[in-house]
């Protein structure tokens, strides 16, 4: 059977890895390598890199990093931030990455969704949805990385992910910007929701503070992978440990 | 020295990188003289079935690969693509391996594609290596005869076919970690 994802997500600004509180106040938490060596030794499923500076910046992702990371560990990871086009896709996935996630340029141009799933086949796209409760709403914000860019887009979440399935994505990562960096759970009832229509892998994203917030998602929403940041970062969470525990609450999980 | 197929802008680097961290000297071609040099072949798991056949007619690659009688692993869609047919664009195949390819019906509680580490049975040579794999497919082929390991998604699929000197993998090797890394070992130095 297959088995549930764990994923450290590394935000990355200038080339260090950083996390912020809801996105905002970034502190540096190590180098990408260092960390990204750590990860996968202590048995990471997949790791996903944020370069949140190049989405909100007009930036293109600064690329260096990637084919040291792909040097350095043997398991696949994801590149994030400002992937506006093919080429740039194209360099990345050469330089060594899995995959590649788009979330403002989905937004902006839905039709890279498609493009980018022709040409590199769905499993290596990912679109990153960031969403926000609100008004009894949940609504897809772009050029999150930086409170100053924030922007709330014309989308509505449920219907952005039935959406961007449908243009090709192979897998969604659903980042509820309400939990962000609280560490009070993840939004079970927004998962859910969107494991009802979601046909391609979910990925949980935002709240993560300890173990049972793992559990929780996973055995609530289905989710595929659960993923998290500061929790890693900060040693409060260990991967074995995590994985470990989730396999004696019954969750299947790689030891 | 090991011969990875080029099917042309396509992404090597995964493999290349495991095929190099293991010791091994490789070269990267699309030119049936070069990889007459080649101990062994691999053809990466990357692309989509109709263009990797179509740049390995291109290169006259196809009848010399399954003419070929050195020791070839084909991993995911490397693999795929030595059935007789795949659904995806309704390719043919080199029809080294009995059978066709088909896609996962996408459902709520088995997303397509089919994204992860999945246990992986081996039935002889490889079966102290049985474990977790990384696997990212949304094609797949049945159990045959020739099914030399098993996995799982809803039916059972098969993760690794083998017949003479051909070797297919479904799963990422160089992907899925330490495991992966020591099936390769062991592929290569065999």
């Amino acid at each position: 059977m297959l088995t549930k994802r764990i994923i450290p997500c590394l935000d990355v600004k200038n080339g260090k890895v950083v996390k912020g509180v809801q996105f905002d106040n970034h502190e540096d938490v190590g180098e990408i390598t260092d960390l990204a060596y750590k990860y996968s030794k202590d048995n990471a499923d997949e790791l996903v890199f944020y370069d949140i500076s190049a989405s909100t910046k007009n930036e293109v992702v600064e690329t260096a990093w990637v084919k040291k990371v792909a040097d350095k560990i043997n398991i696949p990871f994801c590149v994030a931030g400002g992937i506006k086009n093919i080429r740039v896709a194209e360099a990345i996935l050469n330089l060594g990455a899995d995959k590649i996630s788009i979330n403002t340029p989905a937004i902006e141009n839905p039709k890279l969704i498609t493009e980018l799933a022709k040409e590199f086949g769905s499993q290596c796209v990912v679109v990153g949805i960031d969403s926000y409760f609100k008004n009894q709403q949940y609504n897809v914000y772009s050029k999150t990385g930086d409170p100053t860019t924030r922007t709330k887009s014309n989308k509505l979440t449920y219907s952005w992910i039935k959406e961007v399935q449908d243009r090709g994505a192979g897998e969604i990562v659903l980042n509820c910007m309400n939990q962000d960096g609280v560490r009070n759970g993840y939004d079970i009832k927004q998962l859910l929701d969107a494991r009802r229509i979601a046909r391609v892998p979910l990925i949980a994203s935002g709240g993560a503070g300890n173990m049972d917030h793992f559990y929780d998602v996973f055995k609530s929403c289905n989710v595929d992978g659960a993923l998290a940041a500061s929790v890693f970062h900060k040693n409060e969470v260990e991967i074995e440990a995590l994985k470990n525990n989730l396999f004696n609450r019954g969750i299947r999980v790689r030891t | 020295m090991i011969g990875v197929v080029d099917y042309g802008g396509a992404n090597h680097t995964s493999v290349v990188n495991a095929v190099d961290n293991l010791g091994f000297d490789y070269f990267i071609s699309d030119n049936k003289k070069s990889l007459d040099d080649a101990e062994k072949i691999i053809l990466p798991g990357v692309g989509a079935a109709p263009n990797v056949m179509q740049q390995l007619q291109n290169k006259g690659l196809d009848s010399y690969l399954k003419l070929s009688e050195k020791p070839i692993l084909g991993i995911c869609i490397g693999m795929q693509i030595m059935y007789e047919t795949s659904s995806e664009g309704n390719t043919d195949g080199l029809s080294i391996f009995d059978g066709k390819v088909k896609k996962f019906k996408p459902r709520t509680d088995q997303p397509v594609p089919h994204m992860g580490w999945n246990e992986v049975r081996f039935d002889k040579t490889y079966s102290d290596l049985n474990g977790y794999y990384y696997f990212a497919n949304s094609y797949y082929a049945d159990v045959s005869e020739q099914t030399t390991a098993i996995s799982s998604y809803g039916d059972k699929f098969s993760a690794m076919t083998s017949i003479k000197n051909f070797t297919g993998v479904q799963f990422h090797p160089e992907k899925s970690g330490s495991l992966g890394y020591e099936f390769l070992q062991r592929f290569l130095s065999s």
